[in-house]
């Protein structure tokens, strides 16, 4: 009994840090910024210090507009 | 005022055709919102302003990389998108700002903002010629 429990247990624990895992991969997938020049180029900003900066404004803005 | 009036129209049948948008700002060149979704005035202006300084920083960004002149931007948060379209018309610069649900269809959003700002364009050109035309018809009866 205290070993299926153990069993039960440690599958859970891998199942949450496993969603963690995946979420925290897909939040970085999905959270950017793409600047579009006047010329048609585009710049695509994630993961970094500058992108965080804008990111940050962009939720301030999308609370605001709720 | 007509170009307000003009601004809120294009607002109207952008909000209707687009069901990406759940909130929008078109502004002038001075800072003057022309139009917006946000009914509480505080809230437009905080709104504006945030979107005001979302633009320099991604100016200043585009600056430090050696980027051509920025005309649009999207900025995806797990939250929903910010959209911001800077268009040069006649009587200045003209910004739409809109906000959206996450992972919206990008091209679809972008094209939908820019024909609103082309609409505010056009609008007064086409109001004034349907007054010289009721004018003519009013001195023909």
């Amino acid at each position: 009994m205290p070993r299926r429990f153990l069993t039960a247990m440690l599958l859970a624990a891998g199942s949450l840090a496993g969603s963690v895992l995946y979420r925290r991969r897909a939040a970085r997938r999905l959270e950017r910024v793409d600047l579009y020049a006047d010329d048609g180029s585009m710049a695509s900003i994630a993961g970094s210090p500058d992108a965080e900066r804008l990111l940050t404004l962009a939720r301030e803005l999308v609370v605001l507009a709720r | 005022m007509l170009r307000r009036m003009d601004a809120a129209q294009a607002l109207a049948d952008l909000t209707e055709i687009s069901s990406q948008v759940v909130h929008v700002a078109i502004v002038d060149g001075d800072g003057t919102v022309l139009a917006t979704t946000i009914a509480d005035a505080g809230r437009a202006d905080r709104f504006v302003q945030g979107v005001k300084t979302l633009l320099e920083e991604a100016d200043g960004l585009r600056q430090s990389r050696g980027l051509p002149g920025l005309s649009q931007l999207e900025a995806a948060t797990l939250e929903g998108s910010v959209f911001v379209v800077r268009r040069d018309s006649d009587s200045g610069p003209r910004i739409i700002a809109a906000t959206t649900r996450p992972d919206p269809t990008v091209g679809l959003v972008f094209y939908d903002l820019k024909h609103c700002l082309r609409s505010i364009d056009t609008a007064a050109p086409a109001n004034a010629t349907q007054r010289r035309t009721r004018k003519k018809a009013g001195d023909a009866a």
